[in-house]
């Protein structure tokens, strides 16, 4: 069978449907190579040339294994692996001779569609391989029905796809998972976090802001008031004058806390990030995964947090951190780098000596944050070698990480235990879905004072300088909007309610269909009324379901045959022609049974009689006006007792 | 068969000779009500068949050789000012009804006349009617015109558009005669007198009752399911620039009653479809490939090879 132009058109833009979304993670080279190949081979067609010959695709084709071993250091892996198909599946293209050769760009075209969910699981790339998917089932189509017009063809698509959604929903709900990605190797999770284990003022100018969705957070009953949402990150100890670090873990006693008012329980559905920590809001008592809580009260997971996860929290608001704090504790959150700003040194000390106790040297702090005329800014300019003392007394702009730092080294300078907490603050409402959206540009760093009968208590100097920036977020604290990404910036109310119904969408998406693990699969399959659910009983419902299903269809599909042959003069019919085509006489499609009857009479004039016989019966009784129950008699009599 | 159109058959082709399909489809066509386009070169007697037909069939006669400087009014008739009528004494307008005021029209070589001229005999075909200045005046019955055309790479015609071509149920070729034909052409009498000589085998009445009884003949639903299934083959086939119209699937159907009709059967069967589906669809149809040298009954050709019957 030659293959007509249209249908290698349909094939040529099947696979680049298929493979553009991977021009953006693909080597350079390979997206030309394809689109080069791709207009060749798009050109070839058009002008009707002969194919290149097999040595040539032979050179090609080792070449580009050669270049994707070279790029990679390997043929396997996901991203080596995915470069080769693509490379591979688009040579193909130029040895496109039969039906045989369409067939298996086909079947590579659908299997490309998989690949390009290793990268991306969103709607829109969803709705986008679906769209791919039916011009792929259209092609097909092409190839079976030869000259059908394009949209009778897309119609075919489209139904093929209809009819399988019921079976995809079904192997969906009922096959059995996998826990964690499927694809999981852990740098696959390769989400980007707006918080990192350190800290080092000063040395960005420039604050990177996303406006990815970090976590969402939902109420049990009443939410806390946006400036107590302190979202509990990483907790930095240690300071060497220039980055703030966790420090080594110290192997400590349990944290302990008084609480003096009733919890807050809240569900957490948190992003990949690729790190332990779970963020809770300050201070955390119970999670519902396994997790340590650890003396400065992170909460981590057991591994790196590498799939979507969700787990139930209860947090204390209002406490008592850590009264009984252990001394190398509040020795270590004292300790300062020598040599380092020696101007802070030189005011905390005079705050110390001037002031009657901590507590009074605290709010000194904060009304110095105040009233000196410091700036909040996303921009700040860089800082020096002495970066406290350039922050505190040259620049004076800076964000929280600025205000974070220098507080707490003015209150270790003046013999006061503190320490840098890093998390999220805040949070965006969603009123459709009824949660809260904690984005990476809610990102925050604040800092944590040691007060004797106290414990540990939360001191937030970013909040002295711009309240607003803790009250209602980023975008009211900050002047001008254009700094802030797309997601993060305040807008119209119709933009704000798109965004929110758009938000909660997704929402759902990730957790329904992203997130339907084992734990979702099983509750979700307990409340459809399935008891004792086990690997085995699920995949006894999958095929005897898959069954129904595609016995349904087949009842379907054979009832569309049946109509055409429940006509019983019919089947008689056909069996006559049967018995013809056997000595060799066989009708064709659009033969018309006069017409075949003359034929067969010339060609078998010792059966003409019988031939014409039967004939004038079931014209009679297939397209006369009063056909009679003694023709088909008479018919079906012929018919049997027509031999050959 | 009724004898009548029997005698009609036989008493035509003494006089067509060697044409005996061309001749039945051209019957087919009147008594299913409809009109029909010869589309021939000169000379082949298109002129002669419809000559005979209306002779045989007892029909007024009128034939128009349309030209390019002719007028609508050349066709469907003037007021002329009439200075002493008998009737009021003063002067007055009075009709001429022009030649398609008769039972069977020849209009020969219609593409060689202007658009407009074109129109106000296709409008007249098809409302059965001719309308001017204000007044309505019906057709005689039964009206059935048989226009003929050069074919249209000739010089100086005006091809009929697409939708006129759906006017005419059917369009049919003569083509030459065959040897043994032609040979008894030149060896007989002139046709002229023949058909001088030639006595109706009808009345107007007796062919308006055959045109009801064609109405009558039975399709079963097998048979729709055929039609069906050729319409829409056409619509989504990529081979033809339009599908077949429902107009078409009326007439195709028609057509085909007649053709029973004619051979004795009071119901269609898929070769009748067949057999008339050339002339029916051919004027019809365009190929996607060549819309310049589309040959229609090639193609209607390959259409029926690609629908099987139902």
């Amino acid at each position: 069978m030659k293959l007509s132009a249209p249908l290698i058109y349909g094939l040529v833009a099947s696979i680049l449907l298929v493979s553009a979304p991977h021009a953006e993670h693909l080597p350079p080279w390979v997206v030309a190579v394809c689109a080069m190949l791709l207009a060749w081979r798009t050109y070839l067609n058009w002008s009707g040339n002969a194919l290149p010959p097999r040595w040539l695709l032979l050179t090609i084709t080792l070449a580009g294994v050669g270049g994707i071993l070279i790029s990679f250091h390997t043929l396997f892996g996901r991203e080596a692996g995915v470069a080769l198909l693509i490379l591979l599946a688009t040579l193909k293209l130029l040895e496109l001779r039969t039906a045989r050769d369409a067939t298996v760009l086909i079947q590579l075209s659908s299997f490309i569609i998989i690949t390009n969910f290793f990268y991306s699981q969103s709607i829109p790339t969803a709705l986008y391989m679906m769209f791919t998917l039916l011009v792929i089932m259209a092609t097909w189509a092409h190839m079976h029905t030869g000259t059908l017009a394009l949209r009778p063809r897309l119609r075919i698509a489209a139904t093929l796809l209809l009819q399988a959604i019921p079976l995809t929903l079904l192997l969906f709900v009922l096959f059995p998972r996998v826990q964690g990605p499927l694809w999981g190797m852990p740098q696959d999770a390769y989400a980007k976090s707006g918080l990192d284990d350190k800290m080092s003022p000063g040395s960005i100018s420039k604050l990177s802001l996303s406006d990815a969705v970090a976590f969402r957070v939902a109420f049990r009953n009443q939410a806390p008031l946006r400036e107590q949402m302190y979202w509990r990150g990483p907790v930095l100890w240690d300071y060497n004058g220039l980055t703030w670090t966790q420090g080594l873990e110290i192997r400590s006693k349990q944290p302990q806390l008084d609480n003096l008012a009733s919890p807050v329980d809240y569900t957490v559905t948190l992003e990949p990030h690729n790190k332990t920590w779970l963020f809770t809001l300050d201070m955390p008592t119970q999670v519902s995964v396994p997790a340590t809580l650890t003396y400065d009260f992170q909460v981590l997971a057991k591994a790196p947090v590498n799939a979507r996860m969700r787990y139930d929290a209860r947090s204390q608001l209002a406490y008592r951190a850590n009264v009984e704090e252990a001394p190398y504790q509040l020795k270590r959150a004292t300790a300062l780098p020598s040599g380092f700003n020696p101007r802070a040194r030189q005011l905390a000390a005079e705050w110390r000596n001037s002031l009657p106790g901590d507590e009074a040297i605290l709010q000194t702090a904060l009304r110095y944050f105040n009233r000196e005329g410091f700036v909040y800014t996303l921009e700040p300019p860089l800082l020096g070698n002495h970066a406290v003392d350039d922050f505190l007394f040259e620049t004076r702009k800076g964000f929280c990480e600025h205000y974070a730092s220098s507080f707490v080294f003015l209150m270790r300078a003046a013999g006061i235990p503190a320490r840098v907490a890093t998390g999220y603050q805040g949070g965006e409402y969603n009123e459709l879905g009824g949660y809260y959206i904690v984005r990476q540009s809610d990102a925050h760093a604040w800092a944590e004072v040691w007060l004797k009968d106290r414990g540990w208590v939360r001191t937030d100097p970013t909040a002295a300088v711009s309240p607003s920036r803790v009250q209602m977020g980023l975008n009211a604290a900050l002047p001008d909007n254009a700094v802030l990404p797309f997601f993060a910036r305040t807008q119209s109310p119709l933009l704000l309610k798109l965004r929110f119904n758009l938000d909660a969408f997704t929402n759902q998406w990730n957790q329904w269909v992203l997130g339907y693990n084992t734990e979702r699969q099983f509750a979700f399959l307990t409340r459809l009324g399935m008891e004792d659910i086990s690997w085995q009983k699920m995949a006894i419902n999958l095929l005897i379901g898959s069954g129904v299903l595609v016995g349904l269809l087949s009842l379907l599909m054979l009832r569309q045959l049946y109509t055409h042959r429940k006509d019983q003069v019919q089947a008689l019919y056909l069996k006559f022609c049967r018995k013809l085509a056997r000595a060799g006489l066989a009708r064709a499609a659009h033969e018309g049974p006069q017409d075949f009857a003359a034929r067969a009479a010339r060609s078998q004039p010792q059966h003409a009689a019988a031939i014409q016989n039967i004939t004038a019966h079931y014209l009679a009784l297939r397209y006369g006006s009063q056909p009679g129950k003694h023709g088909l008699l008479a018919l079906r009599r012929a018919v049997a007792a027509f031999k050959i | 068969m009724s004898t009548l159109l029997h005698n009609v058959i036989a008493q035509t082709e003494q006089v067509i000779l060697g044409k005996p399909h061309q001749i039945r489809l051209a019957l087919a066509c009147l008594l299913a009500r409809g009109h029909l386009l010869i589309e021939d070169l000169p000379g082949v007697g298109k002129t002669t068949l419809a000559h005979v037909l209306a002779r045989t069939l007892g029909l007024q006669f009128a034939r128009i050789q349309f030209t390019s400087d002719m007028l609508p009014a050349d066709i469907l008739g003037v007021s002329i000012f009439q200075r002493d009528s008998a009737a009021s004494g003063n002067g007055e307008f009075k009709f001429h009804p022009g030649p398609i005021f008769a039972q069977m029209i020849l209009a020969d070589e219609v593409n060689r006349a202007t658009p407009k001229t074109q129109s106000a005999l296709l409008e007249a075909m098809e409302e059965q009617q001719v309308t001017t200045e204000g007044i309505t005046r019906p057709l005689p019955e039964p009206f059935f015109v048989i226009a003929t055309q050069n074919p249209t790479h000739q010089i100086g015609t005006f091809p009929l558009p697409e939708s006129q071509l759906d006017r005419f149920l059917m369009r049919i070729q003569l083509g030459y005669p065959d040897a043994q034909a032609e040979r008894g052409l030149l060896a007989g009498v002139e046709r002229r007198e023949i058909v001088a000589r030639l006595q109706p085998q009808m009345q107007a009445a007796e062919l308006l009752a055959l045109q009801q009884q064609v109405k009558q003949v039975h399709a079963s639903p097998a048979l729709l399911d055929y039609v069906q299934a050729i319409l829409r083959h056409t619509r989504e086939s990529a081979r033809y620039v339009h599908g077949l119209s429902p107009r078409a699937g009326l007439s195709l159907l028609a057509a085909a009653r007649a053709w029973a009709l004619l051979h004795g059967r009071n119901a269609v069967i898929p070769e009748d479809i067949q057999t008339v589906l050339p002339g029916v669809a051919s004027h019809r149809l365009q190929s996607v490939q060549d819309v310049q040298t589309s040959d229609g009954d090639k193609l209607a050709r390959e259409l029926i090879e690609a629908v099987a019957i139902p």
